[in-house]
Protein backbone atom coordinates (compact mmCIF):
# COMPACT_ATOMS: atom_id res chain seq x y z
CA UNK A 1 0.00 0.00 0.00
CA UNK A 2 1.36 3.23 -0.97
CA UNK A 3 -0.33 7.32 0.04
CA UNK A 4 -0.82 9.71 -2.32
CA UNK A 5 -0.22 13.25 -1.42
CA UNK A 6 -4.42 14.51 -0.62
CA UNK A 7 -3.43 11.20 2.14
CA UNK A 8 -0.72 13.06 3.47
CA UNK A 9 -2.46 16.15 3.94
CA UNK A 10 -5.65 14.19 5.58
CA UNK A 11 -3.14 11.77 8.13
CA UNK A 12 -1.33 15.46 8.67
CA UNK A 13 -5.05 16.55 9.97
CA UNK A 14 -5.62 13.48 11.75
CA UNK A 15 -2.33 14.50 13.54
CA UNK A 16 -3.07 17.87 13.98
CA UNK A 17 0.31 18.77 12.00
CA UNK A 18 0.27 21.82 10.27
CA UNK A 19 1.83 20.51 6.84
CA UNK A 20 2.27 23.43 4.05
CA UNK A 21 2.07 22.26 0.33
CA UNK A 22 5.39 21.89 -0.74
CA UNK A 23 6.45 19.79 2.61
CA UNK A 24 3.71 17.38 1.20
CA UNK A 25 5.90 15.59 -1.97
CA UNK A 26 9.16 14.74 0.95
CA UNK A 27 6.69 13.47 3.26
CA UNK A 28 4.83 11.40 1.14
CA UNK A 29 8.56 9.55 -0.20
CA UNK A 30 9.25 9.26 3.40
CA UNK A 31 5.79 7.56 4.67
CA UNK A 32 5.90 5.44 1.80
CA UNK A 33 9.03 4.32 2.46
CA UNK A 34 8.41 3.26 5.42
CA UNK A 35 4.78 1.78 4.61
CA UNK A 36 7.16 -0.43 1.52
CA UNK A 37 9.38 -1.63 4.40
CA UNK A 38 6.72 -2.83 6.56
CA UNK A 39 4.84 -4.25 3.57
CA UNK A 40 6.92 -7.69 4.72
CA UNK A 41 4.61 -8.60 7.32
CA UNK A 42 1.92 -9.41 4.74
CA UNK A 43 4.01 -13.05 4.26
CA UNK A 44 3.88 -14.17 7.29
CA UNK A 45 1.14 -16.41 8.27
CA UNK A 46 -1.15 -15.08 11.36
CA UNK A 47 -3.87 -17.61 10.85
CA UNK A 48 -5.08 -18.23 14.99
CA UNK A 49 -2.81 -15.93 16.46
CA UNK A 50 -3.79 -13.68 19.13
CA UNK A 51 -2.44 -10.41 18.89
CA UNK A 52 -0.46 -9.43 22.02
CA UNK A 53 -2.17 -7.55 24.59
CA UNK A 54 0.06 -8.11 27.36
CA UNK A 55 4.05 -7.52 27.49
CA UNK A 56 4.25 -9.90 30.90
CA UNK A 57 1.50 -12.29 31.24
CA UNK A 58 0.25 -10.65 35.00
CA UNK A 59 -3.33 -10.27 36.43
CA UNK A 60 -4.39 -6.37 35.66
CA UNK A 61 -3.94 -4.42 38.86
CA UNK A 62 -6.53 -2.63 40.29
CA UNK A 63 -5.92 -0.17 43.15
CA UNK A 64 -8.07 1.02 45.95
CA UNK A 65 -10.75 3.41 44.95
CA UNK A 66 -9.58 5.73 47.10
CA UNK A 67 -8.36 9.88 46.57
CA UNK A 68 -4.62 9.45 47.03
CA UNK A 69 -3.38 12.92 45.39
CA UNK A 70 -4.89 16.23 44.51
CA UNK A 71 -5.21 19.62 46.02
CA UNK A 72 -2.42 20.57 43.44
CA UNK A 73 -3.93 22.96 41.36
CA UNK A 74 -1.03 25.45 41.23
CA UNK A 75 1.35 22.80 40.04
CA UNK A 76 -0.98 21.73 37.27
CA UNK A 77 -0.86 25.40 35.99
CA UNK A 78 2.67 25.77 36.76
CA UNK A 79 3.75 25.15 32.89
CA UNK A 80 1.08 26.74 31.02
CA UNK A 81 1.43 29.16 28.25
CA UNK A 82 -1.53 30.79 29.45
CA UNK A 83 -3.84 30.69 32.15
CA UNK A 84 -5.91 32.59 34.73
CA UNK A 85 -6.27 31.44 38.48
CA UNK A 86 -6.41 27.65 37.89
CA UNK A 87 -8.08 27.75 34.67
CA UNK A 88 -6.20 27.20 31.09
CA UNK A 89 -7.05 29.58 28.54
CA UNK A 90 -7.50 28.58 25.20
CA UNK A 91 -8.91 30.71 22.08
CA UNK A 92 -12.80 30.93 21.81
CA UNK A 93 -13.89 27.03 21.18
CA UNK A 94 -18.35 27.72 21.50
CA UNK A 95 -19.75 30.26 19.70
CA UNK B 1 42.92 13.28 43.32
CA UNK B 2 43.28 14.29 39.20
CA UNK B 3 41.81 10.98 37.89
CA UNK B 4 38.60 10.72 40.83
CA UNK B 5 36.65 10.53 37.40
CA UNK B 6 38.31 7.14 36.34
CA UNK B 7 37.28 5.04 39.23
CA UNK B 8 34.67 2.55 38.67
CA UNK B 9 31.23 2.98 40.57
CA UNK B 10 32.59 0.14 42.47
CA UNK B 11 36.05 1.31 43.42
CA UNK B 12 34.27 4.77 44.10
CA UNK B 13 32.12 3.15 46.66
CA UNK B 14 34.94 2.05 48.32
CA UNK B 15 36.82 4.88 48.48
CA UNK B 16 33.68 6.80 50.16
CA UNK B 17 33.27 4.35 52.81
CA UNK B 18 37.20 4.27 53.01
CA UNK B 19 36.83 8.16 53.81
CA UNK B 20 39.79 8.39 50.79
CA UNK B 21 37.90 11.35 49.52
CA UNK B 22 34.32 12.79 49.97
CA UNK B 23 31.17 12.76 47.88
CA UNK B 24 31.81 16.78 47.23
CA UNK B 25 35.57 15.94 46.17
CA UNK B 26 34.36 13.33 43.66
CA UNK B 27 31.49 15.59 42.51
CA UNK B 28 34.16 18.63 42.00
CA UNK B 29 35.95 16.27 40.07
CA UNK B 30 33.32 14.96 37.60
CA UNK B 31 31.65 18.79 37.19
CA UNK B 32 35.29 20.19 35.98
CA UNK B 33 35.61 17.23 33.66
CA UNK B 34 32.11 18.05 32.33
CA UNK B 35 32.87 21.89 31.75
CA UNK B 36 36.09 20.40 29.73
CA UNK B 37 33.75 18.45 27.88
CA UNK B 38 31.40 20.78 26.36
CA UNK B 39 31.99 20.12 23.12
CA UNK B 40 30.49 16.51 23.33
CA UNK B 41 27.26 17.86 24.09
CA UNK B 42 26.33 15.07 26.25
CA UNK B 43 24.90 17.28 28.89
CA UNK B 44 21.72 19.49 28.05
CA UNK B 45 21.73 20.51 31.40
CA UNK B 46 24.09 20.85 34.15
CA UNK B 47 23.45 21.62 37.60
CA UNK B 48 26.31 22.44 39.96
CA UNK B 49 24.68 23.75 42.92
CA UNK B 50 22.05 21.25 43.46
CA UNK B 51 24.70 18.37 42.42
CA UNK B 52 27.45 20.27 45.49
CA UNK B 53 24.32 20.52 47.85
CA UNK B 54 23.41 16.43 47.18
CA UNK B 55 26.91 15.94 47.63
CA UNK B 56 27.34 17.57 51.38
CA UNK B 57 24.18 16.09 52.65
CA UNK B 58 25.00 12.61 51.70
CA UNK B 59 29.11 13.14 53.31
CA UNK B 60 27.18 14.04 56.58
CA UNK B 61 25.24 10.76 55.99
CA UNK B 62 28.64 9.22 55.36
CA UNK B 63 30.24 10.37 58.26
CA UNK B 64 26.96 9.24 60.39
CA UNK B 65 27.41 5.72 59.38
CA UNK B 66 24.04 6.10 57.47
CA UNK B 67 24.52 5.82 53.47
CA UNK B 68 22.61 4.17 51.03
CA UNK B 69 24.16 1.81 48.50
CA UNK B 70 24.71 4.60 46.00
CA UNK B 71 26.07 6.71 48.60
CA UNK B 72 28.23 9.59 46.68
CA UNK B 73 28.15 8.45 43.26
CA UNK B 74 27.60 10.89 40.86
CA UNK B 75 25.06 10.32 37.85
CA UNK B 76 23.70 11.61 34.98
CA UNK B 77 19.93 11.78 33.92
CA UNK B 78 18.50 11.22 30.74
CA UNK B 79 16.90 14.32 29.95
CA UNK B 80 13.56 11.90 30.05
CA UNK B 81 13.52 11.22 33.35
CA UNK B 82 11.17 13.85 35.02
CA UNK B 83 13.38 15.62 37.36
CA UNK B 84 11.52 17.93 40.53
CA UNK B 85 12.62 21.84 39.99
CA UNK B 86 14.83 20.89 37.10
CA UNK B 87 13.93 21.75 33.22
CA UNK B 88 12.71 18.16 31.45
CA UNK B 89 12.28 18.57 27.69
CA UNK B 90 12.83 15.15 25.85
CA UNK B 91 14.85 16.96 23.87
CA UNK B 92 12.33 18.51 22.31
CA UNK B 93 11.26 22.10 21.48
CA UNK B 94 7.52 21.32 22.11
CA UNK B 95 8.46 20.77 26.18
CA UNK B 96 9.93 24.30 25.98
CA UNK B 97 11.18 25.32 29.50
CA UNK B 98 8.87 22.67 31.24
CA UNK B 99 10.04 22.49 34.92
CA UNK B 100 7.97 19.22 36.73
CA UNK B 101 6.77 19.47 39.75
CA UNK B 102 7.39 16.09 40.72
CA UNK B 103 10.11 13.45 40.39
CA UNK B 104 9.89 10.37 38.16
CA UNK B 105 10.15 7.37 40.65
CA UNK B 106 13.48 5.67 39.05
CA UNK B 107 15.27 8.95 39.51
CA UNK B 108 13.62 9.11 42.98
CA UNK B 109 14.99 5.77 44.02
CA UNK B 110 18.72 6.76 43.31
CA UNK B 111 18.50 9.95 45.11
CA UNK B 112 17.22 7.95 48.29
CA UNK B 113 19.85 5.40 47.79
CA UNK B 114 22.64 8.16 48.15
CA UNK B 115 22.98 9.05 44.47
CA UNK B 116 23.97 13.13 43.37
CA UNK B 117 22.56 14.05 40.45
CA UNK B 118 25.29 15.91 37.97
CA UNK B 119 22.54 17.12 35.19
CA UNK B 120 20.34 16.19 32.47
CA UNK B 121 21.99 14.28 29.47
CA UNK B 122 21.01 14.68 25.67
CA UNK B 123 18.85 12.25 23.64
CA UNK B 124 16.93 11.84 20.48
CA UNK B 125 13.80 13.83 20.75
CA UNK B 126 11.00 11.53 22.39
CA UNK B 127 13.61 8.97 22.19
CA UNK B 128 12.96 8.60 18.67
CA UNK B 129 16.00 7.65 16.74
CA UNK B 130 19.91 6.04 16.98
CA UNK B 131 22.23 8.53 16.17
CA UNK B 132 21.31 10.97 18.92
CA UNK B 133 21.09 13.53 15.82
CA UNK B 134 17.01 14.44 16.38
CA UNK B 135 17.79 16.14 19.92
CA UNK B 136 16.44 19.96 19.49
CA UNK B 137 19.75 20.54 21.32
CA UNK B 138 22.15 19.28 18.69
CA UNK B 139 23.88 15.96 17.98
CA UNK B 140 26.11 14.06 20.72
CA UNK B 141 29.77 13.58 20.16
CA UNK B 142 31.39 9.81 20.63
CA UNK B 143 34.16 10.15 22.88
CA UNK B 144 35.81 7.38 20.19
CA UNK B 145 37.20 8.71 17.23
CA UNK B 146 38.32 6.48 13.98
CA UNK B 147 42.37 5.52 14.24
CA UNK B 148 44.14 8.72 12.73
CA UNK B 149 41.03 10.53 11.85
CA UNK B 150 39.44 13.23 13.78
CA UNK B 151 36.03 13.06 12.35
CA UNK B 152 33.37 13.21 14.97
CA UNK B 153 30.88 10.07 15.39
CA UNK B 154 27.74 9.80 16.84
CA UNK B 155 27.53 7.84 20.05
CA UNK B 156 24.23 5.85 18.91
CA UNK B 157 20.92 6.55 20.72
CA UNK B 158 18.38 7.50 21.57
CA UNK B 159 20.59 7.39 25.10
CA UNK B 160 23.45 8.83 23.29
CA UNK B 161 23.90 11.97 25.51
CA UNK B 162 24.00 8.87 28.93
CA UNK B 163 26.63 6.63 26.34
CA UNK B 164 28.81 9.66 25.61
CA UNK B 165 29.10 10.89 29.17
CA UNK B 166 29.84 7.69 30.76
CA UNK B 167 32.38 6.21 28.15
CA UNK B 168 34.17 10.04 28.43
CA UNK B 169 34.05 9.55 32.37
CA UNK B 170 31.83 12.82 32.62
CA UNK B 171 29.93 11.00 35.12
CA UNK B 172 29.89 7.24 37.05
CA UNK B 173 26.68 5.84 35.44
CA UNK B 174 23.83 7.23 33.97
CA UNK B 175 20.16 6.42 33.28
CA UNK B 176 18.78 5.73 29.84
CA UNK B 177 15.42 4.23 28.48
CA UNK B 178 15.18 1.58 25.68
CA UNK B 179 12.48 0.96 23.57
CA UNK B 180 14.17 -0.44 20.06
CA UNK B 181 17.37 -0.50 21.26
CA UNK B 182 18.79 3.23 22.33
CA UNK B 183 20.36 1.66 25.54
CA UNK B 184 22.12 -1.36 23.97
CA UNK B 185 23.11 -0.02 20.88
CA UNK B 186 24.71 3.14 22.32
CA UNK B 187 26.49 0.86 25.31
CA UNK B 188 28.36 -0.70 22.08
CA UNK B 189 29.31 2.29 19.71
CA UNK B 190 31.10 3.72 22.87
CA UNK B 191 32.30 0.51 24.68
CA UNK B 192 30.27 0.65 27.50
CA UNK B 193 27.72 -1.90 29.53
CA UNK B 194 23.83 -1.53 28.90
CA UNK B 195 21.40 -3.15 30.18
CA UNK B 196 17.36 -2.68 29.10
CA UNK B 197 15.56 -4.57 32.23
CA UNK B 198 12.50 -7.68 31.64
CA UNK B 199 9.49 -5.19 30.77
CA UNK B 200 7.78 -4.63 34.00
CA UNK B 201 11.17 -4.58 35.97
CA UNK B 202 11.69 -0.82 36.27
CA UNK B 203 8.65 1.34 36.54
CA UNK B 204 7.83 3.91 33.76
CA UNK B 205 5.95 6.62 36.32
CA UNK B 206 8.00 10.16 35.45
CA UNK B 207 9.45 9.02 32.28
CA UNK B 208 8.46 10.89 28.71
CA UNK B 209 6.68 8.10 27.49
CA UNK B 210 7.69 7.24 23.72
CA UNK B 211 5.87 3.53 23.37
CA UNK B 212 4.71 2.28 26.11
CA UNK B 213 4.13 -0.79 25.83
CA UNK B 214 7.80 -1.17 24.70
CA UNK B 215 9.33 1.63 26.92
CA UNK B 216 11.64 0.28 29.65
CA UNK B 217 14.52 1.95 31.75
CA UNK B 218 17.78 1.09 32.90
CA UNK B 219 21.15 2.12 33.00
CA UNK B 220 24.49 2.97 30.99
CA UNK B 221 27.78 2.14 33.14
CA UNK B 222 31.42 1.35 32.81
CA UNK B 223 31.18 -2.19 34.08
CA UNK B 224 28.81 -4.89 34.28
CA UNK B 225 29.53 -4.09 38.08
CA UNK B 226 28.31 -1.47 37.93
CA UNK B 227 25.33 -1.56 36.30
CA UNK B 228 23.85 -4.35 38.76
CA UNK B 229 24.58 -1.85 41.33
CA UNK B 230 22.43 0.82 39.62
CA UNK B 231 19.58 -1.70 38.37
CA UNK B 232 19.44 -2.36 42.20
CA UNK B 233 18.21 0.90 42.64
CA UNK B 234 16.08 1.42 39.93
CA UNK B 235 14.11 -1.47 39.68
CA UNK B 236 11.39 -2.26 41.87
CA UNK B 237 7.70 -2.17 42.29
CA UNK B 238 5.51 0.88 42.11
CA UNK B 239 1.74 1.29 42.35
CA UNK B 240 1.86 3.97 40.28
CA UNK B 241 3.26 2.23 36.99
CA UNK B 242 0.47 -0.84 36.29
CA UNK B 243 2.44 -2.43 34.03
CA UNK B 244 5.36 -2.78 36.87
CA UNK B 245 5.69 -6.06 38.20
CA UNK B 246 5.43 -6.92 42.10
CA UNK B 247 8.62 -9.31 42.82
CA UNK B 248 11.27 -8.62 44.69
CA UNK B 249 14.54 -6.92 43.22
CA UNK B 250 17.88 -9.79 44.11
CA UNK B 251 20.60 -8.26 44.48
CA UNK B 252 21.83 -7.86 41.32
CA UNK B 253 25.68 -7.35 42.24
CA UNK B 254 26.18 -11.12 44.02
CA UNK B 255 25.79 -12.53 40.36
CA UNK B 256 28.94 -10.85 38.92
CA UNK B 257 31.31 -13.92 39.26
CA UNK B 258 28.85 -17.04 39.55
CA UNK B 259 29.68 -19.79 37.62
CA UNK B 260 28.22 -19.91 33.95
CA UNK B 261 29.14 -23.67 34.40
CA UNK B 262 26.64 -25.70 32.56
CA UNK B 263 24.83 -22.97 31.14
CA UNK B 264 22.97 -23.57 27.72
CA UNK B 265 23.69 -20.62 25.25
CA UNK B 266 22.01 -19.92 22.56
CA UNK B 267 23.14 -18.71 19.48
CA UNK B 268 20.39 -18.47 16.75
CA UNK B 269 21.00 -19.06 13.11
CA UNK B 270 18.79 -16.27 11.77
CA UNK B 271 21.13 -13.23 13.34
CA UNK B 272 23.94 -14.08 11.06
CA UNK B 273 22.60 -11.19 8.12
CA UNK B 274 23.87 -11.59 4.50
CA UNK B 275 27.08 -9.39 4.07
CA UNK B 276 27.38 -8.53 7.82
CA UNK B 277 31.42 -7.51 8.76
CA UNK B 278 33.47 -10.52 9.17
CA UNK B 279 34.73 -8.76 11.86
CA UNK B 280 30.99 -8.79 14.11
CA UNK B 281 30.82 -12.55 12.90
CA UNK B 282 34.52 -12.72 14.17
CA UNK B 283 33.82 -10.99 17.84
CA UNK B 284 30.42 -13.32 17.83
CA UNK B 285 32.98 -16.33 17.09
CA UNK B 286 34.89 -14.84 20.16
CA UNK B 287 32.03 -14.36 22.50
CA UNK B 288 30.80 -17.86 22.10
CA UNK B 289 34.30 -19.34 22.72
CA UNK B 290 34.34 -17.25 25.99
CA UNK B 291 31.41 -18.76 27.70
CA UNK B 292 32.41 -22.04 26.04
CA UNK B 293 35.89 -21.51 27.99
CA UNK B 294 33.81 -20.57 31.24
CA UNK B 295 32.08 -23.45 30.96
CA UNK B 296 28.72 -22.88 28.98
CA UNK B 297 27.44 -24.95 26.39
CA UNK B 298 26.57 -23.56 23.08
CA UNK B 299 23.56 -24.61 21.23
CA UNK B 300 22.36 -23.34 17.65
CA UNK B 301 18.84 -22.12 18.15
CA UNK B 302 16.19 -20.71 15.45
CA UNK B 303 14.13 -17.79 15.99
CA UNK B 304 12.13 -18.02 12.59
CA UNK B 305 10.31 -14.44 13.32
CA UNK B 306 13.24 -12.23 13.60
CA UNK B 307 13.42 -10.91 10.35
CA UNK B 308 9.80 -9.47 10.97
CA UNK B 309 10.51 -8.04 14.62
CA UNK B 310 11.85 -4.53 12.80
CA UNK B 311 8.96 -3.92 10.48
CA UNK B 312 6.40 -4.67 13.56
CA UNK B 313 8.33 -2.53 15.86
CA UNK B 314 7.93 0.64 12.56
CA UNK B 315 3.95 -0.20 13.24
CA UNK B 316 3.88 -0.66 17.00
CA UNK B 317 5.97 2.26 18.05
CA UNK B 318 4.74 4.97 16.09
CA UNK B 319 1.14 3.85 17.05
CA UNK B 320 1.51 4.00 20.48
CA UNK B 321 3.51 7.42 20.19
CA UNK B 322 1.24 9.26 18.09
CA UNK B 323 -0.88 8.36 20.96
CA UNK B 324 1.31 9.34 23.48
CA UNK B 325 2.33 12.23 21.67
CA UNK B 326 -1.06 13.87 21.94
CA UNK B 327 -0.99 15.40 24.93
CA UNK B 328 1.31 17.98 23.40
CA UNK B 329 -1.50 20.71 22.63
CA UNK B 330 0.16 23.86 23.43
CA UNK B 331 -2.34 24.10 26.40
CA UNK B 332 -1.01 22.06 29.67
CA UNK B 333 2.28 22.92 29.17
CA UNK B 334 5.32 23.67 26.46
CA UNK B 335 5.21 25.56 23.39
CA UNK B 336 2.19 27.46 22.24
CA UNK B 337 2.23 28.83 18.28
CA UNK B 338 -1.03 30.75 17.68
CA UNK B 339 -3.49 30.27 15.17
CA UNK B 340 -7.44 31.76 13.78
CA UNK B 341 -9.03 29.11 16.29
CA UNK B 342 -8.23 26.11 18.61
CA UNK B 343 -7.39 23.47 15.70
CA UNK B 344 -4.77 25.70 13.71
CA UNK B 345 -3.03 26.25 17.22
CA UNK B 346 -3.09 22.77 17.63
CA UNK B 347 -1.78 22.20 14.25
CA UNK B 348 0.90 25.17 14.51
CA UNK B 349 2.13 24.31 17.87
CA UNK B 350 2.77 20.55 16.81
CA UNK B 351 4.52 21.64 13.76
CA UNK B 352 6.58 24.03 15.54
CA UNK B 353 7.43 22.35 18.71
CA UNK B 354 8.17 18.08 16.77
CA UNK B 355 11.09 17.71 14.78
CA UNK B 356 11.44 16.26 11.40
CA UNK B 357 11.78 12.58 12.79
CA UNK B 358 9.19 12.89 15.30
CA UNK B 359 6.35 14.52 12.77
CA UNK B 360 7.14 11.30 10.59
CA UNK B 361 6.22 8.58 13.49
CA UNK B 362 3.40 10.34 15.00
CA UNK B 363 1.87 10.36 11.01
CA UNK B 364 3.00 6.95 10.33
CA UNK B 365 1.39 5.99 13.15
CA UNK B 366 -2.11 8.28 12.62
CA UNK B 367 -2.14 6.05 9.51
CA UNK B 368 -1.62 2.74 10.76
CA UNK B 369 -4.07 3.44 13.35
CA UNK B 370 -6.92 5.45 11.56
CA UNK B 371 -9.99 4.01 10.32
CA UNK B 372 -9.71 1.26 7.52
CA UNK B 373 -6.20 0.57 8.17
CA UNK B 374 -5.87 -0.70 11.68
CA UNK B 375 -6.54 -4.81 10.98
CA UNK B 376 -4.22 -4.27 8.06
CA UNK B 377 -1.74 -2.64 9.95
CA UNK B 378 -1.62 -2.94 13.90
CA UNK B 379 -3.49 -6.30 14.77
CA UNK B 380 -0.75 -7.62 11.89
CA UNK B 381 1.98 -6.06 13.53
CA UNK B 382 0.75 -7.33 17.04
CA UNK B 383 -0.25 -11.07 16.00
CA UNK B 384 3.59 -10.92 14.65
CA UNK B 385 4.68 -9.70 17.99
CA UNK B 386 3.21 -12.85 19.54
CA UNK B 387 5.03 -14.77 16.81
CA UNK B 388 8.54 -13.22 17.89
CA UNK B 389 7.24 -13.68 21.90
CA UNK B 390 6.85 -17.31 21.11
CA UNK B 391 10.05 -18.41 18.86
CA UNK B 392 11.86 -17.35 21.86
CA UNK B 393 9.50 -18.72 24.75
CA UNK B 394 10.21 -22.24 22.22
CA UNK B 395 13.93 -22.04 22.88
CA UNK B 396 13.49 -21.29 26.21
CA UNK B 397 11.62 -24.24 27.19
CA UNK B 398 14.72 -26.24 25.78
CA UNK B 399 16.26 -25.08 28.20
CA UNK B 400 18.51 -22.45 26.74
CA UNK B 401 19.16 -19.86 29.65
CA UNK B 402 20.50 -17.03 27.45
CA UNK B 403 20.95 -16.42 23.51
CA UNK B 404 24.00 -14.47 22.43
CA UNK B 405 23.96 -12.03 19.25
CA UNK B 406 26.04 -8.98 18.43
CA UNK B 407 24.70 -5.91 20.00
CA UNK B 408 24.86 -3.65 16.25
CA UNK B 409 25.43 -4.45 12.72
CA UNK B 410 28.35 -1.84 12.41
CA UNK B 411 30.71 -0.13 14.45
CA UNK B 412 29.94 4.21 15.22
CA UNK B 413 29.07 6.13 11.99
CA UNK B 414 30.07 9.80 11.39
CA UNK B 415 27.03 12.65 12.15
CA UNK B 416 25.16 12.76 9.11
CA UNK B 417 26.42 9.60 7.40
CA UNK B 418 23.03 7.46 7.61
CA UNK B 419 19.41 8.01 7.12
CA UNK B 420 19.32 11.54 4.97
CA UNK B 421 17.81 9.85 1.84
CA UNK B 422 15.81 7.06 3.19
CA UNK B 423 14.72 7.21 6.94
CA UNK B 424 15.05 2.92 6.80
CA UNK B 425 18.90 2.98 6.76
CA UNK B 426 18.97 4.21 10.02
CA UNK B 427 16.12 1.66 11.69
CA UNK B 428 18.09 -1.02 10.45
CA UNK B 429 21.06 0.04 13.20
CA UNK B 430 18.53 -1.42 15.41
CA UNK B 431 18.09 -5.09 13.84
CA UNK B 432 19.14 -7.14 16.94
CA UNK B 433 18.12 -5.17 19.65
CA UNK B 434 14.78 -4.49 18.63
CA UNK B 435 13.79 -8.37 19.08
CA UNK B 436 13.82 -8.19 22.39
CA UNK B 437 12.04 -5.12 23.28
CA UNK B 438 8.72 -6.91 21.35
CA UNK B 439 9.14 -9.76 23.46
CA UNK B 440 9.52 -7.73 26.90
CA UNK B 441 12.66 -9.68 27.79
CA UNK B 442 15.59 -8.42 29.49
CA UNK B 443 19.15 -7.58 27.45
CA UNK B 444 22.81 -6.53 28.10
CA UNK B 445 25.13 -4.77 25.85
CA UNK B 446 28.75 -5.83 26.74
CA UNK B 447 31.94 -4.20 25.03
CA UNK B 448 33.73 -7.23 23.22
CA UNK B 449 36.16 -5.88 21.23
CA UNK B 450 37.35 -3.58 18.33
CA UNK B 451 36.94 -3.10 14.37
CA UNK B 452 39.70 -2.89 12.12
CA UNK B 453 39.86 1.07 12.23
CA UNK B 454 39.85 0.94 16.37
CA UNK B 455 36.00 1.33 17.08
CA UNK B 456 34.41 -0.27 20.01
CA UNK B 457 31.78 -3.31 18.86
CA UNK B 458 29.45 -4.95 21.73
CA UNK B 459 27.66 -8.20 22.86
CA UNK B 460 24.57 -8.42 23.48
CA UNK B 461 22.94 -11.38 25.62
CA UNK B 462 19.07 -11.98 25.90
CA UNK B 463 17.93 -13.73 28.88
CA UNK B 464 14.12 -15.40 29.97
CA UNK B 465 11.92 -12.96 31.84
CA UNK B 466 13.52 -11.59 34.95
CA UNK B 467 16.68 -13.30 35.15
CA UNK B 468 18.88 -10.51 34.78
CA UNK B 469 21.28 -12.07 37.12
CA UNK B 470 22.01 -14.94 34.50
CA UNK B 471 22.79 -11.87 31.94
CA UNK B 472 25.23 -10.19 34.72
CA UNK B 473 26.84 -13.19 35.30
CA UNK B 474 27.30 -14.31 31.65
CA UNK B 475 28.48 -10.22 30.90
CA UNK B 476 31.18 -10.28 33.67
CA UNK B 477 32.59 -13.55 31.51
CA UNK B 478 32.79 -11.30 28.67
CA UNK B 479 34.10 -8.56 30.40
CA UNK B 480 36.72 -10.96 32.11
CA UNK B 481 37.94 -11.98 28.46
CA UNK B 482 37.91 -9.06 26.72
CA UNK B 483 38.99 -6.61 29.53
CA UNK B 484 37.53 -2.72 29.44
CA UNK B 485 38.25 0.16 26.83
CA UNK B 486 38.91 3.47 27.24
CA UNK B 487 38.59 6.42 24.78
CA UNK B 488 42.01 8.76 24.17
CA UNK B 489 41.21 11.88 25.14
CA UNK B 490 41.07 14.51 22.42
CA UNK B 491 38.24 16.86 23.70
Amino acid sequence: MSVDAATVRRIAHLARIAVSEDEVPHLQGELNAMLAFVEQLSEVNVEGVEPMTSVTPMQMKKRQDVVTDGEIADDIVANAPATEGHFFLVPKVVE
Amino acid sequence: MTDLTSLTLAEARKGLADKTFTSLELTDAHLSAIEKARVLNAFILETPDQARDMAKAVDEKIARGDAGPLAGIPLGIKDLFATKGVRTTACSKILGNFVPTYESTITSQLWRDGAVMLGKLNNDEFAMGSANETSCFGPVGNPWRREGSNTTLVPGGSSGGSASAVAALLCMGATATDTGGSIRQPAAFTATVGIKPTYGRCSRWGIVAFASSLDQAGPIARSVRDSAMLLRSMAGHDPKDTTSVDIAVPDYEAAIGKSVKGMKIGIPKEYRLDGMPAEIEKLWSEGAAWLKAAGAELVEVSLPHTKYALPAYYIVAPAEASSNLARYDGVRYGLREQGKNIVEQYENTRAEGFGAEVRRRVMIGTYVLSAGYYDAYYLRAQKVRTLIKKDFEDCFAKGVNAILTPATPSAAFGIGEKGGADPVEMYLNDIFTVTVNMAGLPGIAVPAGKDAQGLPLGLQLIGRPFEEETLFSLGEVIEQAAGRFTPARWW
